[in-house]
């Protein structure tokens, strides 16, 4: 954070893409894009491609992570080697398996585990263009692809960040706004309940920053959600034609 | 292997912070004893041991010459490493860090990279080719919880503890050894959640029935520059604020303790 204070992230005021200071980059996502996975999602955010699949509920292994009464939710983040301008060389580092582990714990809290003793949720979120806000992405994205398994959950898990450049609260970091930045506030909300299942913070924020932060986030998660809903709308909605809706109504009286 | 906390332990615990009262005697804000040693292993540049209640830990700090990274040339180079060793837990195994070690590694690391606590850009002896790179250990020795805080105010203490060995260097191109260039003083304050009761300095039996841990980190200038949740269990926005309000009183406390213990001046 502030490692290059010669990088201009603001000009006359604002953002060099054009965004106002709360307003995210473009999301879409669609629900079941992969044959073989249980469930699956996809989703771009301004220039991030994501890709996450659910295989599961289905029998741990190792058979000593089994937990006898829930099924433990295991989400490996993964970035593709060609997701980034230098070439990430393929396999964990460490930043993906603090990630992997922060995704799995936030997920796990909405996904009715005490359903399916001994069993695995296994949740695979491929990085494959990589543009800031990888993780919120992620965890939205693997949200989806978990309801797309058809998986029993309380609610979805919406993931967004705010941070600091030049001194100003903004919503959604884009790529050069995170890399030289002040501060990055990724959080993971559940909207139906009001409760932060990720919550990270680096760079320098007053208390006031933070307030306003995490003002931007979790109004931003709240738009994030309708996303989500919608595209699992895209895929589950039927459109009745005029007879079906006749015959409905018949049954109905 | 796991260990398992008994249920009437369980209940117990949960009874007990139910009335606001704790298995120590503790009140739920309350820390525990902390003592500070700083330079406890000479053949490092810096050290520290920590003893937060029966928790114990080491930090030491290595340098040596090395390259910047190419996307910051003109800056030294820190890094953070955290071994859960089998002496400190019979949960600990040898092999490879796993989950909790590069948690924890990386928490104590973004509270220090990130909030520039050490001034890297004097580390670098030549622009694009040679600066200091900064090693920092986590040695865990004994585990009773907390690691966050013992590990967190540990590596601080052993930075500022820390002496730059450039009269051991040819490459340094400096005679004598100087003290690590500290810019702020950070510590971190871990919260933990369990059930509806939120408590600060979670002892070994109050983690093990924790939802969830809140580590918020502050510098002397009451900014906070690195925050964590970590665990399954969540945080209402209105709790994370009042957690910042206490690891902002809580952080000046320990920074004092620390600053205290570590002769050094100029900071």
């Amino acid at each position: 954070m502030g490692s290059n204070e010669d990088i201009e992230l603001l000009k006359d005021g604002e953002r060099l893409d054009g965004r106002s200071f709360d307003e995210l980059r473009e999301i879409n996502i669609e629900a079941g894009v992969l044959k073989r996975a249980d469930g699956s999602a996809y989703i771009e955010w301004g220039k991030n491609k994501l890709m996450a699949a659910v295989y599961g509920p289905r029998e741990m292994h190792p058979r000593h992570a089994q937990e006898t009464t829930k099924a433990v939710v295991r989400a490996r983040y993964n970035m593709a080697a060609f997701s980034v301008p230098d070439r990430k060389r393929p396999g964990p580092d460490r930043r993906s398996i603090e990630i992997s582990k922060l995704m799995s714990e936030a997920l796990e809290k909405v996904v009715f585990t005490e359903k399916y003793p001994r069993s695995v949720i296994d949740v695979f979120v491929e990085v494959l263009q990589a543009s800031a806000g990888t993780r919120c992405a992620g965890l939205t994205v693997a949200s989806v692809a978990l309801a797309d398994a058809g998986i029993p959950m309380s609610d979805l898990v919406a993931g967004c960040a705010s941070g600091k450049i030049e001194g100003q609260v903004v919503l959604d970091l884009g790529k050069n706004e995170d890399n030289y930045g002040q501060a990055d506030v990724p959080i993971g909300y559940i909207p139906r309940t009001e409760e932060l299942c990720l919550l990270q913070m680096d760079g320098n924020l007053t208390i006031e920053e933070y307030e306003k932060a995490m003002e931007l986030s979790i109004d931003a998660c709240e738009e994030i959600y309708e996303e989500q809903r919608e595209a699992l709308k895209n895929k589950y909605s039927t459109e009745l034609d005029k007879d079906q809706i006749e015959e409905l109504e018949e049954e109905v009286e | 292997m796991k260990e398992i906390l008994s249920n009437i332990t369980k209940d117990y615990l949960y009874r007990l912070l139910k009335e606001g009262k704790r298995i120590d005697g503790r009140d739920l804000m309350e820390y525990r004893d902390l003592t500070i040693e700083p330079d406890f292993a000479n053949s490092a540049e810096g050290s520290a041991r920590v003893k937060l209640g029966e928790t114990d830990v080491i930090v030491g700090v290595k340098m040596e010459v090395g390259e910047p990274f190419p996307d910051t040339p003109n800056q030294g180079v820190l890094t953070t490493a955290a071994e859960l060793i089998p002496m400190a837990s019979p949960e600990y195994e040898s092999g490879p860090p796993g989950e909790d070690a590069t948690e924890l590694a990386r928490v104590v690391d973004r509270g220090i990279r990130e909030s520039d606590a050490v001034d890297t850009t004097k580390l670098c002896i030549e622009e694009g080719e040679k600066a200091w790179v900064v090693f920092i250990d986590i040695h865990v020795l004994d585990f009773d919880g907390n690691l966050f805080d013992a590990a967190g105010i540990g590596a601080m203490t052993a930075l500022i503890d820390a002496e730059v060995p450039a009269s051991e260097f040819d490459e340094a191109e400096e005679e004598e050894d100087y003290p690590l260039p500290i810019e702020h003083v950070v510590v971190p304050t871990t919260f933990t959640k369990i059930k509806d009761q939120i408590i600060l300095d979670s002892q070994l039996e109050e983690e093990k029935i924790a939802d969830a841990r809140l580590t918020v980190s502050f510098n002397e200038e009451d900014e906070i520059v690195a925050m964590q949740k970590g665990l399954r269990g969540v945080f209402k926005y209105e709790d994370t604020l009042e957690c910042i309000e206490k690891a902002k009183d809580i952080g000046e406390e320990m920074r004092e303790k620390v600053l205290d213990e570590v002769e050094r001046e100029n900071i």
